[in-house]
């Protein structure tokens, strides 16, 4: 059985024929072709299809298409602006290499998003916690953690809410 | 020409910087393209099915209700396939028949070897179909006495898991000597020290699966896969489906880790195979994590048997190692594992007698293969926890004895050949131990403690080759094409498998070409029928074997450039160089023409036009080592039977550091592989059927963030002579000394040796108890 779904997708209004039992995951890669959003196991195990559904993070893989109806669903494609300039979560993960096979990568930064909007400072230990669905082989977490942290001290400087 | 090393390291600008990786953008914004992101449109779905007994003859397979199902194209049986052996293991090919890989299995076996062998395929329309199609796949099998213990299988009359190549489980028996051992015992006065030690079965757990698709163009099967060795794959791909070579092209994009999983060939020969017999229609061979966990590779567990002979002065007279490796069902990468293991035994303390034996086995069990650190992560484990159990028997300084005893400058291993051209070993230790506060706090800990919760401090150091010469062929081409604005395209046959390949492969050309580093342009992709031949990511080797082929190719570049710049300066070739994009006066640095410039003429001219290319093949015939330490500190809690990581440091000599950055980010995820192998990976077997219990991410227990710890990695720089850059291993070396400082941080906290890992809580308690400090 089919059905239309009717959601935002990086900012854009989509409409979607997808079978009901696909998950939200293949809905993304297939037809929408967010290949920032990755498979990894499937089973709500690894993280590295995270996306941001209404602002928080959800694998993907685990959600059904069907689900998004009304929802505002965010990738790690639309962390670019129109001109291609990237975030600055993304500038982070960059400079403080964090990006090494770059698999899970786009999982981590969606899953980092509710830290470095929030308005007050999350310890090392806090974001260690956050980000504990997301599974990395290569780096070993730290630098990860570096460029969240950075990129949260940053935005609460812009906010006046940090020195 | 030979290319020499030079010492001009104070006149670098690329090399030993942290620029960024060339990949970087690509991979956080998901534009950088992996397998699955190049399928076409329309594809079918294969899917394998796998044993559901451990050791077995297959005696019928009845397909017809799966046939029924809708959307099934094909259903392949261990009765269709080729009777063609092929060997899986990412090695070099050798032209010598008595060194070729072991061919143990075909595209779908009749004689079920473990539980989890690949016996039949199906091709569907979509992936439902060819899911409920292979559950309604009939197997009768004829079942056999199965063996998972190496040593048990080992025995005579033994199940054979093989008894079409041997009559024997032994895949092969190694020993070697290094002066006598038995005369060497005799001495008076000596202290014999001997402890049994093991390592379990682990698997990689790269992010992306296991993966490839395939498809015919033109005449040819291409093959799209998630692979660190392409040019090997298409060796194996032909040897398994008998189509000439030529009639193959392996395409390698992104990959999302391999660790050494994908230094073995996996899906690729059956995805050509089930796409060939559809007329080549694209066929998607995609494993799930599940089958990652038992179907692919998983890294060989080892039982050590180290036998010590002490003088009372800190030395040794002799030595002994005895390994039993787990092959697991087919041989892959079969003995080079125990035989590099007992290699390094001899490797790292090698000035006594030394006697080496190893032994790998068939038995049923998922089959072992190549992983980070390639055999060293067991055998340090051992050794470097006997080497406490030396000390701690014989009150000798942790350190002291192990500056005594370790591999020296100048040594030249009498097996191998290859020469300690550089080391800094001695200041790792000396920077660690400073750093851990180390020589203080093993005192302050040790035995004075009581109480339920205590702490401790523990070592481990290494040593590791750098790419597999002598052992195996070692060589490399690179490829550089001038473009029209003076920048250069680069191609390696050398993969970028995360490790930061690329982006040091840039580094490298850019310095030795006076190029800015965003003049040149590095294809990732491989492709076997454009990309120049490299055998691909292993044994730490890119850098150093790989690496001294752009150095090559760079220089035959440069001399191109400067001989087309010198017709339009009418200057002397000799007389010029390159500097920041700009020829220049090789005396005075004067700038006479910008790269760029020169680029456009060559290209364009009228009455000399000349496309500037260059490659060059680097045949390596050299080999170094390089060396590290990792210092732990721990808080046990003993009731608990729980650790903590208080402190963990990692320094490594890893010869000059071409990118600070990425270089740190290699010590950073070898080290979280290794608190794994220390604290809680390992597959859980079923005793009874060999079925892996835990075959996926929850019940596996890889590090989270949660479980890491503050991360330190520190360095000590030497200019290896023999590296291109200086440069030595680095890639898989830091997984290697974790799991020993770990071990021995808990014995010295608790005074309990643990002499299997990983150290998770079940074993911690039992021996908690059976050394009386938990209670009944």
């Amino acid at each position: 059985m089919r059905k239309d779904i009717h959601c935002t997708v990086n900012g854009m209004e989509r409409e979607f024929n997808v079978d009901v039992r696909s998950s939200l995951l293949e809905m993304l890669r297939g037809e929408e072709h967010a290949h920032s959003v990755k498979k990894g196991c499937e089973v709500g195990e690894c993280g590295a299809c995270t996306v941001l559904i209404d602002g928080r993070p959800f694998v993907s893989c685990i959600y059904l298409a069907i689900w998004a109806e009304g929802k505002d669903i965010m990738t790690s494609e639309g962390l670019v602006d129109k001109n291609g300039k990237l975030s600055d979560i993304q500038e982070a993960f960059i400079s403080e290499g964090a990006v090494q096979c770059g698999f899970c990568t786009p999982g981590f930064i969606m899953s980092a998003i509710p830290i470095i909007n929030a308005d007050r400072k999350y310890s090392r230990d806090e974001i260690k916690k956050w980000i504990a669905g997301n599974f990395c082989r290569c780096t070993g977490y730290q630098k990860i953690v570096d460029a969240i942290e950075k990129t949260q001290e940053k935005r609460l400087r812009e906010k006046g809410l940090l020195k | 020409m030979a290319v020499t090393h030079d010492t001009h390291s104070g006149n670098r600008k690329i090399i030993g910087s942290s620029v960024d990786r060339v990949d970087a953008r690509a991979k956080v914004t998901g534009s950088a393209a992996y397998a699955e992101d190049l399928m076409p449109e329309k594809y079918l779905t294969a899917m394998v099915l796998h044993s559901t007994v451990a050791h077995a003859n297959v005696v019928k397979i009845d397909i017809s209700k799966a046939l029924e199902v809708k959307g099934v194209v094909d259903i392949v049986t261990c009765f269709d396939v080729p009777d063609l052996p092929f060997p899986t293991a990412g090695h070099p090919w050798s032209t010598e028949k008595k060194h070729q890989d072991i061919a143990d299995r075909l595209l779908l076996n009749r004689h079920v070897r473990f539980y989890g062998d690949d016996i039949a395929a199906v091709v569907a329309e979509n992936d439902i179909a060819c899911k409920h199609a292979l559950k309604l796949i009939e197997v009768e099998y004829e079942e056999l006495p199965h063996v998972f213990d190496a040593q048990e299988a080992a025995q005579d009359g033994a199940p054979l898991i093989h008894p079409e190549r041997t009559d024997t489980n032994v895949l092969v028996h190694s020993s070697y000597d290094v002066g006598d051992y038995d005369e060497a015992i005799k001495e008076p006065g000596l202290v014999k020290i001997e402890r049994n030690y093991q390592t379990p079965i682990v698997q990689h757990c790269h992010i992306e699966g296991v993966n490839s698709f395939a498809y015919e163009e033109q005449g040819k099967m291409v093959c799209v896969s998630s692979t660190q060795i392409p040019h090997i794959v298409r060796r194996v791909c032909s040897q398994a489906t008998g189509l000439p070579m030529g009639d193959i092209r392996i395409i390698k994009p992104y990959i999302g880790g391999g660790f050494g999983n994908k230094q073995d060939v996996l899906t690729e020969p059956l995805n050509i195979f089930l796409s060939k017999r559809l007329g080549g229609r694209c066929v998607k061979l995609f494993y799930t994590r599940e089958e990652v966990f038992v179907s692919t590779r998983v890294r060989h567990a080892m039982n050590f048997r180290l036998t010590s002979w002490v003088r009372k002065d800190g030395t040794f007279a002799a030595r002994k190692v005895l390994v039993y490796s787990n092959q697991g069902a087919y041989a892959s990468h079969a003995h080079a594992l125990a035989a590099n293991a007992v290699n390094a035994y001899r490797m790292m303390y090698p000035y006594s007698a030394i006697h080496g034996d190893a032994y790998t086995v068939y038995t049923n069990l998922p089959t072992a293969g190549a992983m980070r650190a390639y055999g060293i992560p067991q055998i340090g484990f051992a050794l470097e926890s006997h080497i406490d159990d030396i000390c701690d028997e014989m009150g000798f300084d942790r350190i002291e004895f192990r500056l005594k005893n370790m591999m020296k400058i100048g040594y030249r291993d009498p097996q191998t050949t290859i020469t300690c051209h550089s080391t800094g070993l001695a200041e790792c230790i000396r920077k660690g131990a400073e750093f851990s506060d180390f020589l203080r706090k093993q005192k302050t800990y040790g035995k004075g403690q009581t109480g339920p919760v205590r702490r401790g401090i523990g070592m481990g150091i290494f040593c590791y080759k750098t790419g597999v010469y002598p052992i195996s062929l070692e060589t490399s081409a690179c490829r550089m094409v001038l473009n029209q604005d003076g920048s250069i395209q680069l191609q390696m046959g050398a993969t970028e498998i995360g490790q930061g390949a690329d982006t040091v492969f840039a580094q490298m050309a850019a310095e030795e070409l006076g190029f800015s580093f965003n003049r040149v342009h590095i294809l990732s992709t491989q492709d076997t029928d454009v990309t120049p031949f490299d055998t691909g990511a292993y044994a730490s080797r890119q850098t150093y074997v790989s690496g001294m082929a752009v150095k090559k190719t760079a220089r035959k570049m440069k001399s191109e450039i400067l001989a087309y710049a010198s017709t339009m300066i009418h200057k002397d070739p000799g007389d010029l160089d390159i500097e920041d994009d700009m020829v220049v006066h090789v005396g005075s640095r004067e700038p006479l023409i910008a790269v760029s410039e020169v680029a456009m003429e060559a290209c364009y001219s009228l009455t000399n036009s000349k496309h500037i290319a260059a490659e060059e093949t680097h045949h390596c015939t050299d080999n170094t080592y390089s060396f590290g330490v990792c210092f732990a500190e721990v808080e046990v809690d003993i009731p608990m039977a729980q650790i903590q990581v208080l402190n963990i440091v990692n320094v490594h000599d890893s010869g000059t550091i071409i990118n600070t950055k990425t270089a740190s980010g290699q010590v950073h995820g070898g080290m979280s592989m290794g608190l794994g192998y220390a604290l809680s990976e390992r597959i859980i077997i079923d005793e009874k059927t060999g079925r892996v219990l835990n075959n996926n991410l929850l019940d596996y227990k890889l590090m989270t963030s949660m479980d890491t710890p503050e991360l330190h990695d520190l360095f000590v720089e030497t200019d290896d002579p023999t590296g291109p850059f200086g440069n030595k291993s680095l890639g898989e070396p830091p997984v290697i000394p974790v799991a020993p400082a770990i071990r021995n941080a808990v014995k010295n906290a608790t005074g309990v040796a643990i002499d299997a890992n990983p150290l998770y809580p079940e074993r911690l308690f039992h021996a908690f108890k059976e050394a009386g400090l938990i209670g009944e």
